[in-house]
């Protein structure tokens, strides 16, 4: 044996290449934001979605919108752009005509409070009264109180959206975290989260946020939470699917074979494996709650009545519609259907980019 | 067939327990007190000792879940608190009006939905069909309100087709005149979703060998998709059918809320923001017991569609 030549030591190392840098393999996430990018309609949607994001950003910090709930122009006031300044011209002139009419007509020797007038005007004059210009035309019109409809859509735009992803959040912690426990364990565990899942699913979703609705009252954070506690059953089934099919696979055996914790092997070694798989979910969520926020909000069961949103707008507009007033309807449709369009399309082409199956 | 029938019955039990408790707990522990709801705004501390010692409400909790299980299994719901009516009075009159307006959105939806998905899915690719998925798309965005609205508005009010609102205690009339309206709304809402969703289904059939060997032997393409391809993606549309079967009547909830027209969509959500408990009960466990026979009755008729399917 000695005379054998030392392969191990000598040839064999000497023959391998000068060690390089290891180059990390592109990741998933970089491998799918490589195949995103080349989805023009996703990457489109993408850029609607951050403007939204920007919007919500700029109302929510009070830097526009902030005086949304001001009554700046005339009730009912045109858009500008809609005949709104006809309208301002006729509003003026029928002003002034009623102004001189009412100069003309003298009736004070049959009106019996005529001579209190003079000490009435004298009382008056007393208090600081400032009249408040407002104004007969607005960018996009104003509502039945004469607030500006624009300042409302912008403000409602990030009420929903927030309502909406929130509740996306909630919902996907609590289903997620029932899946990941449900899936990884399943045994009487998983039988007890399956129980609670059937009897969620056996009532129909808007029973449910009807019955939550009725105990626990209106406002922007009950709201979030009903929608949340109603809405993580989607999450859960699929999550709870992807933890029995990987708690099974050898990476999750090996991690436990080198004395990894049940915890440890949910949280290190599977869930970023299935992330993906929740994101895609969650935004799937958010389009859904959002049009659930808009239905609860008309029907007087989502945010409380002095806040605005979608569905408090199109509530106000049924009324505001039969007198021709269509403004209000336009700006929550408008704001809701380009919101709705663009991330649903942003969520597929997510879901495509994620997808493995998909992979070149 | 029996015993699996047996069995799936027996299985609903718990399920059906679970709803049981879930309502129980959600309205006793995080409603308001009901004694206070049902007394009159001045009514002393007496008064309303005396009507929680009525509904019960002084016994332990074990007690009134005792209580309350006794009611649901003799259908014995009590009263609304609000109009003193018995639920099952109430149930019994409210319904003809929400099936008045459910069952024709169900069955034009899926009428109408079929052949277009059929359709589309036929031609994919071709620009009918990505004009129909970008149209379906968009319709998708814009809220179930706003169609409704406007429709109200341009069918009721601008055009006058149809009445604005109203019912009457004639079927045939409501029918007739109350019912087309609201009944095209939602027919108009629904069918972008489900022609996507039977588009899929038949997509995944056309893919299939079958339809290959169908054209081979040299079967018209008519025969083709009627006999072969639309029968064998019935099974996916009559679950979706089944499953949207509860669905159809709470959709018809918010037509109903909207038109005024009295079903049980309509007392749902005026129970809910008079706080009266026992009609919201008494339909939240209805409404469960009639999906899980809904899904029943799907799983049963696939035997009838496939021959292959065993039931288990």
């Amino acid at each position: 044996m000695a005379d054998l030549p030392d392969f191990a030591s000598t040839s064999l190392i000497s023959t391998l290449p000068e060690p390089v840098p290891a180059r990390r393999a592109a990741g998933v996430w970089r491998s799918a934001w490589r195949r995103f990018r080349r989805d023009g309609v996703g990457m489109v949607s993408l850029a609607v979605v951050v403007a939204y994001a920007l919007l919500i950003a700029c109302t929510g910090s009070g830097l526009v919108a902030r005086g949304w709930q001001d009554e700046v122009g005339q009730p009912d006031a045109p858009p500008s752009f809609a005949g709104g300044a006809a309208r301002a011209a006729t509003v003026a002139a029928s002003a002034a005509a009623a102004a001189s009419a009412r100069a003309e007509v003298d009736i004070s020797d049959v009106d019996p409070l005529a001579p209190r007038y003079q000490e009435w005007d004298a009382r008056a004059a007393q208090y600081q009264a400032q009249a408040r210009p407002v104004a007969a035309t607005l960018p996009f019109g104003a509502d039945r109180l004469g607030r500006d409809v624009l300042s409302k859509a912008l403000k409602g735009t990030q009420i929903s959206v927030s309502v909406g992803v929130l509740a996306a959040i909630v919902a996907t912690l609590i289903g997620a975290s029932l899946g990941a426990v449900a899936g990884f364990f399943g045994g009487h565990v998983g039988d007890l989260v399956e129980w609670v899942y059937n009897v969620l699913t056996a009532v129909p979703e808007i029973l449910l946020f009807f019955a939550f609705a009725a105990v626990f009252g209106r406002g922007i954070s009950t709201l979030v939470l009903i929608l949340g506690l109603t809405g993580w059953t989607g999450q859960y089934r699929q999550v709870r699917a992807e933890f029995i099919k990987h708690s099974r696979r050898e990476y999750v055996r090996a991690a436990e074979a080198i004395g990894a914790s049940a915890g440890a092997r949910m949280f290190r070694h599977i869930l970023p494996n299935v992330s993906h798989v929740i994101l895609v979910r969650m935004s799937l969520m958010v389009v859904g709650f959002i049009k659930a926020e808009v239905i609860l909000s008309y029907l007087g069961l989502g945010v409380a009545t002095d806040q605005v949103s979608w569905g408090t707008m199109l509530a106000e507009s049924q009324s505001e519609l039969i007198l021709g007033h269509w403004w209000q309807l336009a700006a929550a449709t408008i704001a809701m259907a380009v919101f709705v369009t663009a991330f649903s399309l942003m969520a597929d082409a997510w879901r495509d980019a994620l997808d493995p199956r998909l992979q070149k | 067939m029996l015993a699996y029938l047996l069995r799936r019955l027996w299985q609903m039990i718990p399920t059906l327990l679970g709803v049981v408790l879930l309502v129980f707990f959600l309205f006793r522990k995080f409603g308001v007190d009901p004694a206070q709801t049902l007394a009159s705004l001045n009514a002393s501390p007496r008064e309303i000792a005396q009507i929680r010692q009525q509904l019960g409400l002084s016994e332990p909790w074990w007690v009134q879940l005792g209580l309350f299980l006794k009611g649901i299994v003799t259908f014995d719901w009590g009263r609304s608190w609000a109009t003193h009516e018995t639920i099952a009075h109430l149930m019994a009159t409210r319904l003809p009006a929400t099936l008045t307006v459910a069952v024709p959105i169900l069955v034009l939806d899926t009428l109408i939905a079929i052949p277009i998905a059929l359709g589309v899915a036929y031609v994919r690719g071709s620009l009918t069909d990505r004009a129909i998925m970008v149209g379906t798309t968009l319709a998708l965005s814009v809220s179930f309100l706003v169609y409704v609205i406007v429709g109200q508005y341009v069918f009721g009010f601008q055009l006058g087709w149809f009445p604005v609102q109203g019912w009457s205690d004639s079927t045939w009339t409501n029918l007739l005149v109350y019912a087309p309206l609201p009944v095209l709304l939602a027919v108009l809402v629904g069918l972008s979703p489900q022609t996507r969703l039977y588009r899929s289904f038949f997509l995944d059939e056309l893919g299939q060998d079958y339809v290959r060997t169908a054209r081979a032997k040299g079967l018209t393409e008519p025969a083709v998709l009627v006999r072969h391809v639309l029968r064998n993606a019935l099974i996916p549309i009559l679950t979706n059918v089944g499953l949207a079967l509860p669905g159809i009547l709470i959709g018809s909830f918010l037509i109903e809320v909207y038109f005024s027209i009295p079903g049980i969509g309509r007392e749902v959500l005026l129970a809910v923001n008079r706080s009266d408990y026992p009609v919201i009960q008494a339909v939240t466990i209805y409404m469960a017991l009639l999906t899980m026979l809904a899904n029943l009755v799907v799983d049963l008729s696939y035997r009838a569609v496939d021959p292959r399917v065993v039931l288990r």
